[in-house]
């Protein structure tokens, strides 16, 4: 088969690869009809993301038909049609019985090497590194879906792929961002970063029940969009803090999301000095949007945050968070909790996820897809591939 | 971290072994507690046929139980090199612990203690395992060590991790055989 292979930063091929087999009991093997590159997958091409290995295959949005099922997989039939989500839960450890389905005990490999670096094991992903279990993505023909019994959302016929492919991750994403707001009635929802992420958490927010959403970039295209989901828009300029205490009247958001993480651009001398830092390997993330949410965020506030972190954060504003008395929520999305109500959503006709897809292309032009979503050519906010 | 309980348990262990291959006082000692969302009962059962061990340790080839409570051991390294031994089981409580050594003239010696308790809030059971094995030197000096690998914790973390998941899943995660770029 044909697949997208990591072998370094910026350096991404199609190769092609022997196809994947069944391993376990509990897989399924899928023909992967749309995929998509993730704005996490850009970590990956930037070289940000440790034990990645030459070869590794990427891709963490994809869906398709099962072709195959292992002799444990009760629920799912060759021809069924599915999403599947980017994080791999064997649904029967502790963490996934209380439905923390990305802190799974049983689904990664290389277990012992997050148990270092984290003091517990973490999960399986698919196509995030080797910490992450080094399973093969999605950016490509064929999937081998592990427990395939548990994660897999079967789609009706009718629904289109692109209406539904990102429910495998970032529609859930923007949406557990949301919903960890804990919004209510009258309350206003500051986001930072409009990119797809951003873009879901700003939908979602209104979903969930926000009066006001803020959206925060320096992208105009971006903010166009986020203008299209009803959104006030701020322009990302150096006056951030003053613009959003401004636009909400001295108080400042009830709920602050960083849709950006780690890699946050930025011309603030905090900004700066994260990524000098990061580029003689002092191994600090650039976490200058995640300080700038703590700032807005008002007195006891929530500043929610879907973008991704993986290492240390300098000068993170502990003091100016306990002052406020700041409420902070984080982590890797619970995919399985949001899968089947988001396609309700999406059935019901609340929202069409495909408005995010500016880009379509072949699987054969993945590469051309990377660059140009990380240099935002051509307006691109996000791209999806069809095998 | 080495608790009084731990010494006390392990000090038992030496008292009642027969022959012990590991002198009082010899060897490095590993240990690790894992939650097991599974009952005391069905871990122990699991454990106490020891021809299950070789499924969750990456090391251990074969283990055969000849009778009267001794086993024979066959652990194979990344090498090739194989290392055999007898162990008895000194202490059996069903549903509790379990306690082996390795028997004289042992390739690798080693001894370990198993307990199971029912872990709080029925999350399943915690399972303690202490083990003890010869360090490096005399006759294989350098291959023990190498065999052991640089890092025995490491070792026992991830056979524990695989025994784990294979006890809550029915199977262990692995990428063996999946594809990838370059080496087609």
């Amino acid at each position: 088969m044909r697949a997208l292979c990591w072998y370094g930063k910026e350096d991404v091929r199609v190769e092609r690869v022997s196809d994947p087999k069944i391993l376990n009991p509990h897989d399924a093997i899928v023909r992967i009809t749309t995929t998509a590159i993730c704005g996490s997958d850009l970590h990956l091409y930037g070289g940000f993301v440790p034990a990645m290995e030459e070869g590794d295959i990427l891709g963490h949005e994809f869906m398709g038909e099962v072709v195959e099922v292992g002799s444990e997989v009760k629920n799912l039939k060759k021809g069924d049609r599915v999403v599947v989500p980017f994080t791999i839960a064997c649904g029967r450890c502790f963490f996934c019985e209380h439905k923390l389905w990305s802190a799974c005990d049983n689904t990664n490999p290389n277990a012992y090497e997050t148990e270092l670096e984290t003091g517990y094991p973490g999960p399986g992903l698919f196509g995030y590194s080797h910490a992450n279990g080094g399973y093969a993505g999605g950016q490509a023909e064929y999937a081998r879906v592990p427990f395939a019994d548990v994660g897999p959302l079967k789609i009706p016929d009718g629904i289109p792929d692109e209406k539904v492919i990102f429910l495998s991750d970032i529609f859930p994403t923007g949406y557990q961002a949301a919903e960890n707001c804990n919004i209510t009635a009258g309350d206003t929802v500051a986001v930072w970063g409009c990119g797809p992420v951003g873009q879901f958490a700003i939908r979602s927010a209104f979903l969930l029940g926000a009066e006001r959403v803020i959206a925060i970039d320096d992208v105009p295209e971006r903010l166009e969009m986020a203008r299209q989901s009803g959104a006030h828009t701020i322009t990302g300029n150096g006056h951030t803090f003053e613009d959003v205490k401004e636009a909400t009247g001295g108080m400042g958001p009830d709920a602050c999301i960083d849709a950006v993480g780690l890699e946050a651009h930025g011309s603030t001398l905090d900004a700066k000095l994260d990524k000098a830092k990061m580029s003689v390997k002092l191994a600090t993330d650039r976490a200058n949007v995640l300080r700038e949410a703590i700032h807005c965020c008002r007195k006891g506030g929530t500043v929610s945050v879907p973008g991704v972190y993986m290492s240390a954060v300098d000068k993170f504003p502990f003091g100016m968070a306990f002052a406020k008395g700041v409420n902070i929520r984080m982590g890797q999305t619970q995919v399985q909790n949001y899968m089947r109500p988001l396609l309700k959503h999406i059935e019901d006709g609340d929202i069409d996820p495909s408005f995010v897809i500016t880009h379509r292309l072949n699987l054969n032009d993945a590469p051309e897809g990377y660059r140009t979503f990380r240099e935002k050519h051509d307006k691109c906010i996000k791209v999806v591939l069809n095998p | 971290m080495k608790t009084r309980l731990v010494e006390k348990n392990y000090s038992r262990v030496r008292a009642v072994a027969s022959q012990p291959s590991l002198k009082s006082g010899e060897g490095s000692k590993i240990e690790k507690s894992l939650t097991i969302n599974r009952s005391p009962e069905e871990i122990y059962s699991f454990w106490r046929q020891l021809e299950n061990w070789p499924r969750f340790m990456q090391h251990i080839q074969s283990v055969n139980q000849t009778g009267d409570g001794i086993s024979h051991w066959v652990m194979k390294t990344s090498h090739d090199r194989t290392f055999e031994w007898d162990a008895r089981i000194i202490e059996d409580k069903p549903g509790q612990m379990i306690s082996w050594q390795s028997l004289e003239g042992a390739d690798v010696d080693n001894a370990g203690s198993v307990w199971f308790t029912p872990a709080t809030g029925g999350r399943g059971t915690v399972m303690k395992v202490v083990m003890k094995y010869s360090p490096p030197g005399g006759k294989l000096g350098s291959v023990v060590a190498k065999l052991m690998g640089d890092s025995p914790e490491k070792q026992l973390a991830q056979d524990l991790f695989r025994m784990k998941s294979l006890l809550e899943t029915g199977e262990i995660p692995t990428i063996e055989g999946q594809p990838r770029g370059g080496k087609q």
